[in-house]
Formats: structure tokens, C-alpha cells, sequence
């Protein structure tokens, strides 16, 4: 079956069906995009009037300056110069004018892409955070990032500039292909010759070197790649003594990289002396011919100085045109990435008669929190075709302390991804005091859960910013004292300006165990009534881990919490262990049911101290 | 920037001053095409002479020509001159990187190592292709152009020198008030990418906290920072262009009005007014050629700096080993009674200021195990660092074999080792290819390694040793990636094998039976085991307890369960006894 729809589709159907979606999504893309610059419309029609203004100013110039020149041409005691002075001031004037416009445009443009490019990242960030977590489980930061930033920018380099010069190259060229045709209509037959050679030439250069550029990008992406890599690995690289073979690997790499950009080059450098060959040419055959016709007669001399300043004029953005068309190209793929992530699909928003957890579903009469949870029969996987958990009940009573253990992988962390809702079920239902959580708003059922996890996670700001962040507007003290039972106080104390010391990105002036203790200290300033610690000291030694202890204890006092851990020494005094084994509940007990039962948990505890 | 242009470009220089002389023909005849067009008008038509016309027009078509093929060429041999000097710049910097030590490294940072190589030599190399392209070109037509109205008419061409300072002030003016603001708008958009990042990596906890609000605000005002920054930045330098433009086009208004009085005194020709007009748009395009040279430069001229700097710095190889003559006592092999390891008082402080080891002394004989456990921060991982030569002790003898560490070739020594490091890395190669690391290795002994890191049954079930790994090992859980470490370590059935905290992902059965494998099939190999769990170095012949840089407890599982208190509490926290 698969093998015949394959052939199917060689035969020419699929891949029909595939350009047309591209240039649907290409399509889409420019509309969205146009969408984006629509709402500063007064701006743009401000700008394109100033655009048809400043270009035709300057296209009158070469106009005066050939009567200026026609004034002067009698030559010998004959110049009329009220006629040149007249011609030359409105010269001057028109220059200035037409600057000062393409300034205020090119201000006006600059100001209309940044508002553009402020909203996309605003849309997009807004985007980034309503996403599900998994989307970031499954997609490289380094991709996620260089879409905000570099897309975006691609993006935007191409509304500022190259709209403007679109713009701009459709006014001069027409206007002095006119100015050209009142002059001369026999000289314009000229042109007839250069335009095709150059259409011809840039295209033959374009289609050479399109493939050659993109090799270019790819293969120093690739030599980047390895270098970061190899950078990373380097202690790894040096314990193997591995140095001369990396090395090698990298030249090679290197190699690669500096043909193909020499390769790329080798094209790329023909379009500029070709461009000016064009001109050149033109100008060569301007002057045969125009001196021709000034001999029959028929043409000035400033008629033929205005006409090889217009040819100038005419010839330079048409040879332009290719690079613009491959800019906007590039910008059009850039905005497909841009609206590619801001396509995808966000968590499901609450549901409208969502209730508060804690307040009855018609509104603010509290009923006290138990928290009381319970999981039931949850079928789930990330995927839909490959499910992790199959049939999971458990119920964990108030205040109690629940231990979820098992191998690797058997899902432990996915339970409290549905806890927390990050996720929903597939079938089955979640109770949090017996409403569902599906039926209560996200915030206020991940605001009962303080939340402690492998992957610490610090910001750049102060020691205190970070401890007091799940909770706005507390007090300094109360940070102190949860630094204090988090043992951590004292090592706060000691950094160079104490909570006040900024930490760096992602906590890099401290240690990993460190860190973990000053997530612990921000759970314990939440005054949160359910915890989760999913492996939450398995950074800390275990000494440090016994100090603290009596500090956990004391958070978890009275509430509800979720313990995932690897040492099962730390959870013996759970009230319900909950062991998993390839998503399923393998058994389910206290320290003591489970160890007389001689199960999988007994080995695993055993194995410990084998 | 001194360095690339003198040593790296060096071999290049007859290549390049070819190339110039190329490009300078290509221009002058570029340059000799107005001065043809004024001769005609002024000399040929006059005479009346149409053969004179085609003959001229011939003239300004071989011209055009020329410049064209000499052009090409020049540019041709101009990029070829870039990619082999940078090809070169790349090779020493990666050489250099590679045997930096560890401690210049830790001075500038993997990142900016990373950044170093990747983007500074982009830079760099496009400055160096530019630079002789347009580089050259720009300034010879600006100076051509100035050089053919001199010959033209050089009274009208003081009219358009005049101008000229005024050009140069506009392009010095603006670049001065530009690139500063370019440099603040590259360190908001750092920060900005730093925020974006920052939020991806934490987001279950922004979520968790419901802070989607407070983040969202500060996006919104490093996004307005941004954005306000670089509006600033690009309209100082949007002044340039219409700036230059009006200068030029005054100046050519001056011209006319100046010609004009010279035709009428007959000390000009109307020709020649034609031939400024053009020179002078070339001149104006060769001025904002400079100007934006200017940015390119500028910017390779940082980069080269930092390359520089990376490039200064010594290589490890050059740090040669000491002649240790007293303490050499066996060329031949160890002797019977010399220890295998030795760390005899050793000292030693990353920042030289707070030692992170103190005074610490073990000896290890040959096929016996050490086991290191302490708290996090305690100098476990320093210990790896000094017996793999990554580090020097500043005070103290390691010996191997009876021999000075400091006396030995790093590449000798570090081929007894077979080590995991903390966080180590996984490449984006082969599961044979990682398993080997460019060592020459059979698939036989990779097998084996395999099957010993207890990794069979995975690598199996990934496809097989051939099987292409992601990138950092994206594609394998955290608990098998230890074990393909593992299976690395164990592959050339190393003298010496280091494990730093390499089972923390596995499961005590797992680790229980990885243990098990090594007790059985390496017992003649010497172990330096690092762990959090008291079970993975319960076994060891010896345990070192470091707390703080300092030995706290040293011996065997039960020696220290008597006497250091420290290590009782581990264990009794860990095994509930």
C-alpha cells in the first residue's frame, strides 16, 4: 500500500498539490504581512506620496541641467546668463527639495517597519508564552530564537529598504524612460539593445548563483555547528587526546566553507563590473549617436547631457531590480517562519464558565481548600499514536505525601505535567476537591501548586527578585526567612552584594546545587497549599539534603504534595508510594506494604545497596 | 586587525598588489569613458568628421570592455586571496582552541570561544573580500575622477573639490554619532535575546507561577528599548546619503555657473561641463561606497581583535614538561612496590586566591578503586582535573607510575585514561563513532564496551552501532547517554578510568549492575570513581570525603563509618541504617 502511494505520487500528483500549498502559504504570508503595515496606512500613503515626490524632483534635475547647459553651449562671449542662472538656481532647489524629501521618507519608513517589527515580536513573545510546554520539548531554542530575532529583522530590512526602492525604481524608470522619449525618441532605440543583455545577463547570473549562495550559507552553518560542538566537547576531546583528529575534521569543514564561498564569489563577483559594462555600453552608444544626431542637427548639446545623465538614471535600478526580487524573497520566507510559529496552536483557553479553584462556580463565595486529589482511569500521550500513561487512578488524601517512583522514562514527570495541567488527558478526569480541573481556570489551579524541579531555572536579576518571584509584594523579611530554611541564607550572605547580587544568565556564577537550593527557597516563599518537587534535590548532596530536610518538612507540613525522586531513602515515609513501570501503576502502597510484598519496588530498593 | 593584515595576508601580498594593478587599469578605463564622450563634443563634432565618431565611439567600447574583463579578474583574484587567508585564520584559531588550556579557557569563556570562531571570522573574512574589491576601486575612482577633471579643467574642478570637505565631514560625523548608537542597540538587542531565552528555558516554571503577565511586561519594555534604539540608530545614518547627495549636487550647480563664465571667456568648452556631470555621479557613488566601507571595517576591525587576543594566548604544547631528573626511577615499566597513583600534599586554587584543594594526599596501587564523595562545590571534579594534567597543582607531586605528572607529555599521559566526565558530551557522529573517538578501534571492542556499559539492549533497539546520533545526543535519554559514556571510557580497556558522577541518571538497578560488569571484566584497571550515592563508592578499596578543598575522611566504607562523621551522615541519610 505505502509502496504504490509512493509511485502515485512520483507520477507527478503530490508534488503539483505541494507548489500550489507553497504558494498559498507564500501568498498568505504577504497578506498577513500587508495586514501588519496596514495599520499604519496614513503613514504609508504619507510616504508614497513623498516617494513619487522626491523621485520626480530629482528626475526634473538633468531636465534643467540640460538647459542650463543649452544656455551656456554658444559658447564664446554669447552665454545667456540670466537663462543659466535661472535654470541653475531651480536646479539647486529642486536637489535640495528632493534630499530632504527622501530623508523625511526614509525617516518615515524606518519609523513605520519598527512599529511593524515591535507588534511582530510583541505577537510573537505573546504567543510564546501561551504555548504549550511541550512545544519547547520538541523545538531548538537556537531555531525558536533566531525566528524572533533574525526573521524579523529579514524581515523588516526588506520593508524599510526595499518597498522604498521598489518604489522608487518603478518612478525613476518610468519617469526617465518619459524624460528620455521627449529628448530623443531615436537614442531611447538604444535601449532596446542594453535592457534585454542586462535582463539576460542578471538572470544567467542569478539562476548560477542562487544554489551557490545557499551551499554557501549551508556549509558554513555546518562548519559552525562543528566548531560550537567541538568547543563544547573540548575537555572530552582532549581526554582522548583526540586534538589533531578534530583538528582535521574541522579543516576539512573549513575547506568546504572556503570554497563555497569562493564558489559563490567567483559568480557573485561578475554582477557588479557587468552592471557598470551595461552602462558603459549605453553611454558609448549615447555618445556615437547622439553626436550623429547633433550633427544632422537634430539634438542640442544639452539635450544630449540631459540624456546620458536619464540613461544613467534608467539603467541602474533596472540591474537593481534582481537583487531586490531576492531580497523580497528571502523576506517572504523569513515572514513564513514568523507566522509559521505564530500559527501554532496555543493551550485551550479556559473554558468560559471556568471557575476559580476554591470559589464556587457562580463566583466569590470561597468553600475552604482541601485539596483533596484525585486522579482517574487517564489515558494520555504526547502524541496521539503513542500513549505513555494507560489507565493511571490514584488519590492522594489532604495533606498527604504522595511518592511517584520508577525507572527512567516511565512517566514519572508526565503525571505532574497533567497535575499542573500543562497538558490535558485524553480520557479520564484529573479532581482537585472534586470539581474537575479541566472546568477551573489554569491560574488559579497552578497557583495552589508550588513547584520544585530538576531543572532549576534562575533569571537575570537579583538573588531577591528571583526568591520573591511567584509572589509580588512580599516583604524582605519573609525572603530571608525562607532563604534561612532553605540553608541557603548564609551563602546569599557571602556573594558580593548579597540578595542584592545579580545572577547571571541562567545562574552561571553559581553552582548547580546552589541554585537548587534558591528554587527550593522560592517554593517555600509561595504560600502555596499543594507541592510538587520532581526531583528537587537531586543536585544537592545528600548532606545538604539532610539539613534542609527539616526545612522540607516543614513546607510540606500540612499540604498535599507530589515527590518524585531517584533516592527512594528520601520518600520511605511517604503515605502512598506509587510505583510506575512503562506508564502504568505497577503497585501502589506504603514503604512497608510495599517491601513485605517483595515486588519491583523491593528490588529496586534493594538494588541500591548491592 | 594589525596581526591578520601583516602575518595572514603576507604570503598574498604579490597576489594582491597583481590584483591592484588589475583593478586599477579595470578603473582608469572605467574612468576614461567621460573624457571620451567631452572629446567628441568638443573636438570630433566640430570637425565634422563622422569616422571620428564611430572611431571614438569604438573607443569608448573597448574601454567598456576592458574595464569588464579586468574588473572580473581583479575582483576573482580578490576572493580567492580572502577565502585562502581565512582558511588559514580559521585553521590557527582552531588549533589554538583546541590546545588552549583549560585554565585560558575558563578566562574567555566557551561562548564567546564559540562566537569567536564562528562569527568574528565571518566578519573578518567579508571585510577582507570587500575591502579589496570595493576598497580599492572606491578610492581610485574618487581620485581619478578628481585627477581626470583636473586634466579637463582644473579651475572647474576646484569649484568640485570644494566640495569635498564638506562630503568628508558629513561621512566622519555621521559614523561618529552612528556607531556608537549601533553598539548600545547591539547590547539592548543581547539582553533582548537574553530575556527570549531566559523565558524558553524556564517556561514551566513562568507558567507554573502564572507570571505569563510580569513577563509579558518585561518583553513589551526591553522590545520598546529595542525599538527606540534602533530607530535612533539607523536615522543618524539614513542623514548620510541625502546629505552627500545635495553637497554633490550643489557642487555640480557650482559648475555650471562657473563654466558658464568660462565658456563665455573661452577658456572652456561645453563638453567638458558634460563630462563633470558624469564624473561626478561617479564620484558620488565612490563616496558612499567609502562610507559604507567604513561600517564593514569597523566592525571586522573588532573581530579581528578578539581573534587576535584568542591567538595570543599560549599553546598547551608549548608548555613543555619539566625536567624532573632525581624522580625518573623507571623508564621501564612501574615498578613492583611504586604506587599507581599518587598525590602527595597537593594544593591547588582556580583563581589563585581560595584554594579549592588543600593539602590533599592518597596513593592508589595498581587495580584498586578510589571512590571521592563530599558535598556539592567540595573539589571532587578538581581532583579529575589535576590527574589529567587539565590543571597544574600550585603546590604538591602528582605522580603516575612513580613519575612527575609535570614531567610528562600530556598526550602520553592522558592515553592511559579512559574517563566520563560530569555533563560530558555526547557527538553528533555514530554510536560507533562515539564510542571510539578517532581512536582506533575495532568494531569487536565497541561491541564489547557496548555490552559492558550494560548499553546493549538500546543501541539495539536505537538501529545498531551505525546509528546516526543528534546533536549533544538529542535523541537518547539521560540515562543512556551515561551509558554510551560509559561504553566510551571502557572501549580501549583503559590503564586508568574515570567516572564523574557518570550514573546519576541511572537507576540503582542499572548502576548496581554496571558496577557489578566493571568489578568482573576491569579489575586490573585503576578507578577513580566520583558519586553522590554512598552505594556507588561503598565498594571502593578507598574513600576519599573532601569538604571544602580539604580531606575530611579517608578509607575504606567501614573505616570511615566508625571514624569521620561526616560520611556516617551521607549514609545513613542515603541507606536509612
Amino acid at each position: 500500500m505505502a509502496g504504490r502511494g509512493r509511485t502515485r505520487s512520483d507520477a507527478g500528483m503530490i508534488p503539483d498539490e505541494k507548489a500550489l500549498e507553497t504558494i498559498k502559504k507564500r501568498k498568505g504570508a504577504i497578506l498577513r504581512l500587508g495586514g501588519y503595515l496596514m495599520r499604519y496606512w496614513p503613514l504609508l500613503t504619507l510616504a508614497l506620496v513623498m516617494n513619487i515626490a522626491s523621485n520626480g524632483l530629482a528626475l526634473v534635475g538633468p531636465m534643467l541641467s540640460g538647459y542650463a547647459v543649452d544656455a551656456i553651449e554658444p559658447g564664446l562671449g554669447r552665454v545667456d546668463f540670466p537663462r543659466m542662472f535661472r535654470f541653475a538656481a531651480l536646479m539647486a532647489l529642486f536637489y535640495v527639495a528632493s534630499a530632504l524629501l527622501s530623508y523625511l521618507l526614509t525617516v518615515l519608513m524606518i519609523s513605520v517597519s519598527r512599529k511593524v517589527v515591535y507588534q511582530m515580536r510583541r505577537d510573537i513573545f505573546d504567543k510564546m508564552l501561551s504555548l504549550p510546554v511541550g512545544y519547547y520539548d520538541t523545538h531548538q531554542t537556537g531555531d525558536i530564537i533566531s525566528r524572533v530575532f533574525y526573521d524579523i529583522d529579514t524581515v523588516n530590512e526588506s520593508l524599510s529598504n526595499d518597498l522604498i526602492q521598489i518604489l522608487g525604481t518603478v518612478i525613476t524608470v518610468a519617469g526617465s524612460l518619459y524624460m528620455m522619449v521627449v529628448i530623443s525618441p531615436w537614442l531611447v532605440l538604444i535601449f532596446f539593445v542594453t535592457v534585454p543583455l542586462s535582463g539576460f545577463i542578471t538572470r544567467y547570473i542569478t539562476s548560477r548563483t542562487k544554489p551557490l549562495f545557499r551551499e554557501r550559507s549551508a556549509k558554513l552553518g555546518r562548519l559552525n555547528g562543528f566548531a560550537e560542538e567541538m568547543v563544547s566537547g573540548q575537555k572530552t576531546i582532549k581526554a582522548y587526546c583526540q586534538e589533531e583528529d578534530t583538528i582535521g575534521h574541522f579543516l576539512k569543514k573549513n575547506r568546504e566553507a572556503v570554497e563555497a564561498y569562493y564558489r559563490a564569489e567567483y559568480y557573485g563577483s561578475i554582477v557588479g563590473p557587468m552592471v557598470n559594462f551595461i552602462n558603459n555600453l549605453s553611454l558609448s552608444l549615447v555618445s556615437v549617436f547622439g553626436a550623429l544626431l547633433f550633427m544632422a542637427g537634430r539634438m542640442s548639446i544639452g539635450q544630449i547631457s540631459s540624456f546620458v545623465l536619464y540613461s544613467r538614471k534608467f539603467s541602474g535600478p533596472i540591474n537593481e531590480a534582481a537583487n531586490i526580487v531576492s531580497d523580497l524573497q528571502s523576506a517572504v520566507a523569513a515572514a513564513e517562519r514568523v507566522f509559521k510559529l505564530m500559527d501554532e496552536e496555543p493551550e485551550p483557553a479556559d473554558s468560559p464558565d471556568a471557575a476559580e479553584l476554591g470559589k464556587t462556580a457562580d463566583g466569590s463565595q470561597t468553600k475552604p481548600v482541601r485539596e483533596h486529589v484525585e486522579i482517574s482511569h487517564v489515558d494520555f500521550g504526547y502524541s496521539p499514536q503513542k500513549t505513555i500513561l494507560y489507565d493511571l487512578s490514584l488519590t492522594a488524601a489532604p495533606g498527604s505525601l504522595t511518592a511517584i517512583v520508577g525507572p527512567t522514562g516511565a512517566g514519572k514527570t508526565t503525571i505532574i505535567n497533567l497535575l499542573m495541567r500543562f497538558y490535558d488527558p485524553q480520557s479520564g478526569r484529573i479532581l482537585v476537591d472534586g470539581s474537575e480541573i479541566r472546568n477551573l481556570t489554569r491560574k488559579s489551579l497552578r497557583q495552589s501548586y508550588a513547584m520544585v524541579l530538576q531543572d532549576t531555572w534562575l533569571f537575570y536579576g537579583t538573588v531577591y527578585e528571583n526568591l520573591a518571584y511567584g509572589r509580588e509584594g512580599i516583604s524582605r523579611e519573609e525572603v530571608i526567612q525562607a532563604a534561612k530554611a532553605a540553608r541557603i541564607h548564609n551563602f546569599i550572605m557571602g556573594l558580593p552584594q548579597g540578595y542584592d547580587t545579580l545572577l547571571l544568565e541562567d545562574g552561571a556564577n553559581i553552582s548547580k546545587g546552589q541554585k537548587q537550593l534558591l528554587t527550593i527557597a522560592r517554593a517555600m516563599v509561595l504560600d502555596a497549599r499543594m507541592l510538587i518537587l520532581d526531583e528537587a534535590t537531586s543536585n544537592v548532596d545528600t548532606r545538604t539534603e539532610t539539613q534542609i530536610q527539616t526545612a522540607m518538612r516543614k513546607l510540606m507540613e500540612g499540604k498535599t504534595c507530589f515527590v518524585i525522586a531517584h533516592r527512594l531513602s528520601t520518600i520511605r515515609e511517604a503515605d502512598l508510594i506509587v510505583v510506575v513501570d512503562h506508564g502504568e501503576v505497577a503497585e501502589q502502597g506504603s514503604h512497608r506494604e510495599l517491601m513485605e510484598k517483595k515486588g519491583f519496588y523491593y528490588q529496586m530498593y534493594q538494588a541500591q545497596f548491592q | 586587525m594589525k596581526k591578520i593584515l601583516t602575518y595572514y595576508l603576507k604570503p598574498y601580498y604579490r597576489r594582491m598588489a597583481l590584483g591592484f594593478v588589475i583593478k586599477f587599469i579595470g578603473t582608469i578605463m572605467d574612468l576614461l569613458l567621460p573624457w571620451a564622450l567631452s572629446h567628441m563634443i568638443d573636438q570630433v563634432i566640430p570637425s565634422g568628421h563622422r569616422e571620428e565618431i564611430f572611431f571614438w565611439g569604438g573607443f569608448m567600447v573597448l574601454c567598456s570592455v576592458l574595464a569588464v574583463l579586468f574588473n572580473i579578474t581583479a575582483n576573482r583574484m580578490a576572493s580567492r586571496v580572502a577565502s585562502d587567508a581565512i582558511y588559514t585564520v580559521r585553521e590557527d584559531l582552531f588549533s589554538k582552541v583546541m590546545y588552549l588550556s583549560c585554565q585560558d579557557q575558563d578566562r574567555i569563556t566557551r561562548p564567546s570561544l564559540i562566537s569567536r570562531l564562528t562569527s568574528d571570522t565571518y566578519y573578518v573574512h567579508q571585510m577582507l573580500a570587500r575591502v579589496q574589491r570595493l576598497g580599492v576601486r572606491a578610492p581610485i575612482l574618487l581620485l581619478g575622477g578628481v585627477a581626470m577633471t583636473m586634466i579637463l579643467d582644473p579651475v572647474l574642478s576646484c569649484v568640485l573639490l570644494a566640495t569635498m570637505p564638506l562630503l568628508a565631514a558629513v561621512v566622519v560625523a555621521v559614523s561618529k554619532k552612528g556607531i556608537p548608537l549601533f553598539a548600545s542597540l547591539q547590547s539592548s538587542v543581547d539582553s533582548f535575546v537574553r530575556l527570549v531565552r531566559e523565558d524558553i528555558a524556564g517556561i514551566r516554571v513562568i507558567k507554573a507561577l502564572s507570571k505569563e503577565d510580569h513577563e509579558r511586561a518585561r518583553c513589551d519594555k526591553i522590545n520598546r528599548e529595542v525599538m527606540e534604539a534602533e530607530q535612533k540608530a539607523n536615522m543618524t545614518t539614513a542623514i548620510s546619503n541625502p546629505a552627500m547627495n545635495i553637497f554633490l549636487n550643489l557642487g555640480l550647480v557650482g559648475v555650471i555657473i562657473a563654466g558658464a563664465y568660462r565658456v563665455n571667456a573661452g577658456t572652456s568648452q561645453v563638453g567638458k561641463i558634460l563630462a563633470f556631470m558624469t564624473y561626478f555621479t561617479i564620484i558620488l557613488n565612490a563616496m558612499m561606497s567609502i562610507s559604507r566601507m567604513f561600517v564593514v571595517i569597523s566592525k571586522a576591525a573588532a573581530s579581528a581583535g578578539r581573534i587576535d587576543q584568542v591567538l595570543s594566548f599560549p599553546d598547551e604544547r608549548e608548555i613543555r614538561p619539566l625536567e624532573v631528573g632525581n624522580n625518573n626511577p623507571e623508564q621501564a615499566g612501574p615498578m613492583s612496590g611504586c604506587p599507581h597513583i599518587e598525590f602527595d600534599h597537593v594544593t591547588f586554587s582556580y583563581n589563585k586566591n581560595q584554594p579549592n584543594l588543600w593539602d590533599i594526599s592518597f596513593r592508589l596501587m595498581k587495580g584498586e578503586t578510589l571512590g571521592i564523595i563530599g558535598s556539592t562545590g567540595s573539589g571532587k571534579t578538581t581532583v579529575i582535573n589535576l590527574l589529567m594534567g587539565f590543571y597544574r597543582p600550585d603546590q604538591g607531586v602528582i605522580r603516575v607510575n612513580g613519575q612527575d605528572l609535570a614531567s610528562m607529555d600530556l598526550h602520553e599521559l592522558r592515553s592511559r585514561f579512559g574517563a566520563v566526565f560530569q555533563n560530558d558530551v555526547i557527538f553528533e557522529n555514530t554510536i560507533f563513532g562515539n564510542i571510539t573517538m578517532g581512536r582506533d578501534l575495532g568494531e569487536n571492542q565497541a561491541r564489547k564496551a557496548v555490552s559492558h556499559a550494560r548499553a546493549a539492549e538500546f543501541v539495539e533497539e536505537k538501529g545498531g552501532l551505525e546509528q546516526q546520533l543528534d546533536i549533544r545526543g538529542a535523541n537518547l535519554s539521560g540515562g543512556q547517554k551515561q551509558r554510551l559514556l560509559i561504553a566510551r571510557a571502557l572501549a580501549a580497556g583503559p590503564e586508568i578510568l574515570i567516572l564523574d558522577d557518570s550514573s546519576s541518571a541511572l537507576d540503582y538497578k542499572t548502576d548496581a549492575a554496571l558496577r557489578k560488569e566493571l568489578k568482573e571484566h576491569f579489575q586490573h584497571t585503576t578507578c577513580v570513581i566520583i558519586a553522590q550515592r554512598v552505594s556507588s563508592v561503598m565498594t571502593a578499596d578507598h574513600i576519599l570525603v573532601l569538604e571544602e578543598g580539604k580531606a575530611i575522611g579517608y578509607g575504606t566504607h567501614e573505616h570511615l563509618m566508625k571514624t569521620c562523621p561526616v560520611y556516617q551522615e551521607i549514609g545513613n541519610s542515603q541507606m536509612g541504617g
